[in-house]
C-alpha cells in the first residue's frame, strides 16, 4: 500500500505522464497540390489551442525546419507517388509510424496527380523524355499499393470534419483523449 | 570560406518543395542552382482535349493554396476568347474572391513561413510567450479571409462557385455583413506584424526589375504590365515580351522579361502601384509605405502585409455599399478561338494562354505561374547574398541566411511543379 505521500507522488507523476503523452504526429506531401495541407492550416485557426495540449507535432515541413520522423504515433500522407524515391520515402514513414493515415484525393484514387496513367500514346511519347530524365516512374501509384494504410481521409481537399474525425478517433485509440 | 561545398536539403515553411546547389570556388560562387524538384503532373498535357466547362475547376488542382488565382485566371482566359464580358456584379464578386484569397494566402506566409525568421526561431511554434500572441493574429487574419472566400466564392480552396460568364450563387447580404466584424478584427491585429516587419533590419538589397499588373484600381484583375524599366505591355501581349530559359536542373522553367530577369510578387505590385491602393489603406499604412519603392526582397514581407490591408479595406467597403442581387450566369456559345487571361495571383503576374475548338475543347494551354519567373531572380540574389556572407558568417549561418531570402520571396513550387532541398558542391 502506498502511503499517502507515495500515493500523492504517484498521482502527480501520472498526471504529469498524461499531461505530457502527446500524440506524436507526422504530416508527409507527395506529389499533389497541398490542397489538404492548406485545410490543416486553416483547422489550425479554430483548433489549435485545444490540439497544442495533445499532439506533438514532430514532422510538419510547412511549419517547421526541425523534423523528427522516428517513433511517430500518426503519420498523415498527403498525394501520390510518382517515382521510386518517392515509394522509398513512403516506406520509411510507415516503418517509423504505427498508424497511416491516407490524405485526400491524390493519395486515395491518385488523381489528379496520375492524370499521365490515363494519357494516350501521343501525350505518353511526349512526355517520355521527362519521365525518363528526372527518373520517374512509368506508373502514378497511391501511397496504398505501396503500403499498409490504415486509415482514410476523403475529399479534393479532404473534408475538415473526415479530418476532425479520424483525427479524434486516433486520439482516442492512443489513450491521449 | 576559400572554397565551399554544402548541402542543405528540403528548404522548409515554403508551399511545396525544393532543392539548392551551391558552388563556392576561391570566394567565388560559380553557380547557383535552385530546382524545383517536384515531381512533374503534366498539367499542360491533361488539360489538352478537356472542355472549359470543367477547366477552371481543373486547373484549381495545380496548387492548394493559389488554386482560386488559378481558377480566376483561367475563366478570365475563356471569357477573353469568346468576348463575354462580366457584369458588374460579377466583377465585384471576383474582386472580392482575389481580396479572401490575398488575406488567407498573404496571412499563412508572413505569419507561419516568415515570422520565425524575425524572431530567430524555427517555427511558430516555438515563439516564446511574448510572441505567441502573433500565432492567434494569424489565426484571426486566415479566418477572416477563409469566411470571406467560403461566403463569395464557396471554398477558400478549389472553390466552386466562380465560373464563365458569372457565379453559380451570388452571397447573400445578411452573410456577408456578418463578416464585417472578423474583417475589423484582422485589420486590427495586422499592425502589430506590420511593425515587426517595419522594424526587421534584415537588408537582401539588389538591383533587378519589377513586373506587375498595374490598373487603378489594385484589384489584381486588370491593367497593363507594367515595368520598373518603364515597359506598359498589354495582358494578350505579355507572352511575346517574355524569354523562355529551360532550367535544365529542375522540374520548371524560367522566364525573363525584355531580356532581363525580374521579380514579381507583393513587393514588384507595392512598387509599381501603390497609388492604386485603398483610401484607408493609404491613411494607415502610410509609415510603411514609405518604405517603397524598395529592391530589398524581405520587404516582400511588408508588402504583403499592406495588400492584406488593402484587401480588408476594400471588402469592408465593398460588403458595405454593393446591393447583390440573384443573378443568372451569362449563357454563351462556343466557338474556336484564342484569349488571354492575366492576373496577379499572391505570389506575382499569372498567365493563362487558352486556344480552344469549335466544341469549347481545348487544343492548347499555356501556363506560367509567379514562381517560374522568380527563379532566375533567386537564383541571382541566392549568389550575391553568399559572396557577401562568406567572410563573415559560418556554412550553417549561411545557410540558414539563403532558406530566409527564399522564404521571404514566397515561392510555390507545386505551382512551378512541387519540392524544394538544398545541396552545396
Amino acid at each position: 500500500m502506498p502511503t499517502a505521500c507515495n500515493d500523492k507522488t504517484l498521482k502527480r507523476q501520472i498526471r504529469l505522464q498524461t499531461m505530457t503523452h502527446k500524440l506524436a504526429l507526422g504530416w508527409f506531401s507527395f506529389s499533389c497540390c497541398e490542397d489538404s495541407t492548406i485545410v490543416f492550416t486553416e483547422l489550425l485557426n479554430d483548433h489549435f489551442d485545444e490540439w497544442s495540449k495533445v499532439i506533438d507535432f514532430q514532422y510538419i515541413r510547412i511549419l517547421k525546419k526541425n523534423n523528427k520522423i522516428h517513433n511517430l504515433d500518426v503519420a498523415f500522407v498527403e498525394g501520390a507517388i510518382v517515382s521510386e524515391h518517392d515509394a522509398m520515402k513512403l516506406k520509411e514513414i510507415r516503418k517509423n509510424c504505427k498508424k497511416l493515415i491516407a490524405i485526400g484525393s491524390c493519395a486515395i484514387n491518385g488523381m489528379p496527380s496520375a492524370q499521365r496513367n490515363t494519357f494516350d500514346d501521343g501525350k505518353k511519347k511526349e512526355i517520355e523524355f521527362l519521365i525518363e530524365k528526372f527518373h520517374l516512374a512509368e506508373k502514378v501509384r497511391t501511397p496504398g499499393d505501396i503500403v499498409k494504410v490504415d486509415d482514410r481521409v476523403m475529399g479534393c481537399p479532404m473534408s475538415e470534419q473526415a479530418f476532425l474525425d479520424v483525427l479524434n478517433k486516433t486520439l482516442k485509440e492512443f489513450n491521449i483523449v | 570560406m576559400k572554397d565551399v561545398d554544402i548541402s542543405i536539403q528540403n528548404i522548409t515553411k515554403i508551399e511545396g518543395h525544393a532543392s539548392l546547389d551551391i558552388q563556392v570556388r576561391d570566394n567565388k560562387v560559380k553557380h547557383v542552382q535552385l530546382m524545383f524538384t517536384e515531381n512533374k503532373r503534366f498539367f499542360t498535357q491533361a488539360i489538352r482535349g478537356r472542355s472549359i466547362d470543367v477547366l477552371s475547376q481543373s486547373v484549381a488542382r495545380i496548387c492548394g493554396t493559389c488554386s482560386i488565382a488559378h481558377t480566376m485566371c483561367c475563366i478570365e482566359g475563356i471569357e477573353k476568347a469568346l468576348n463575354i464580358i462580366p457584369s458588374e456584379q460579377t466583377q465585384v464578386l471576383k474582386q472580392l474572391t482575389m481580396d479572401g484569397l490575398m488575406i488567407r494566402d498573404h496571412a499563412l506566409h508572413i505569419y507561419l513561413f516568415s515570422l520565425p525568421d524575425v524572431f530567430s526561431v524555427d517555427s511558430v511554434l516555438d515563439f516564446t510567450p511574448e510572441h505567441t500572441h502573433f500565432l492567434h493574429d494569424s489565426f484571426d487574419i486566415k479566418r477572416a479571409g477563409n469566411k470571406l472566400s467560403t461566403i463569395v466564392a464557396g471554398r477558400a480552396v478549389h472553390a466552386p462557385f466562380p465560373g464563365v460568364g458569372g457565379y453559380a450563387q451570388v452571397p447573400k447580404k445578411d452573410d456577408l455583413k456578418a463578416i464585417i466584424p472578423d474583417l475589423k478584427l484582422a485589420r486590427e491585429k495586422l499592425v502589430g506584424v506590420l511593425d515587426e516587419y517595419y522594424n526587421c533590419p534584415v537588408d537582401y538589397t539588389r538591383s533587378t526589375d519589377f513586373v506587375a499588373l498595374v490598373g487603378d484600381k489594385f484589384d489584381f484583375l486588370e491593367g497593363d504590365i507594367v515595368s520598373s524599366d518603364g515597359d506598359v505591355v498589354k495582358e494578350k501581349d505579355y507572352f511575346s515580351h517574355l524569354e523562355k530559359n529551360v532550367v535544365p536542373y529542375s522540374q520548371a522553367v524560367g522566364y525573363k522579361f525584355e531580356g532581363d530577369t525580374y521579380m514579381v510578387g507583393a513587393l514588384a505590385r507595392i512598387n509599381l502601384n501603390k497609388k492604386g491602393l485603398h483610401k484607408d489603406t493609404k491613411r494607415d499604412a502610410k509609415k510603411y509605405l514609405r518604405v517603397f519603392p524598395s529592391k530589398n526582397i524581405f520587404h516582400n514581407n511588408l508588402a504583403q502585409g499592406i495588400e492584406i490591408m488593402h484587401c480588408i479595406d476594400h471588402a469592408l467597403e465593398t460588403i458595405e455599399s454593393f446591393d447583390f442581387k440573384p443573378e443568372p450566369k451569362q449563357t454563351f456559345e462556343k466557338k474556336a478561338c484564342e484569349g488571354v487571361g492575366v492576373i496577379e495571383a499572391p505570389r506575382g503576374t499569372l498567365y493563362y494562354h487558352i486556344d480552344m475548338d469549335s466544341n469549347g475543347m481545348v487544343k492548347e494551354g499555356n501556363i506560367i505561374v509567379p514562381t517560374q519567373q522568380n527563379q532566375i531572380n533567386m537564383e541571382q540574389d541566392i549568389a550575391v547574398l553568399v559572396e557577401r556572407l562568406l567572410k563573415t558568417h559560418s556554412k550553417e549561418q549561411i545557410k540558414y541566411e539563403i532558406e530566409k531570402l527564399v522564404r521571404a520571396y514566397d515561392p510555390c513550387i507545386s505551382c512551378a511543379t512541387h519540392f524544394l532541398e538544398v545541396n552545396w558542391t
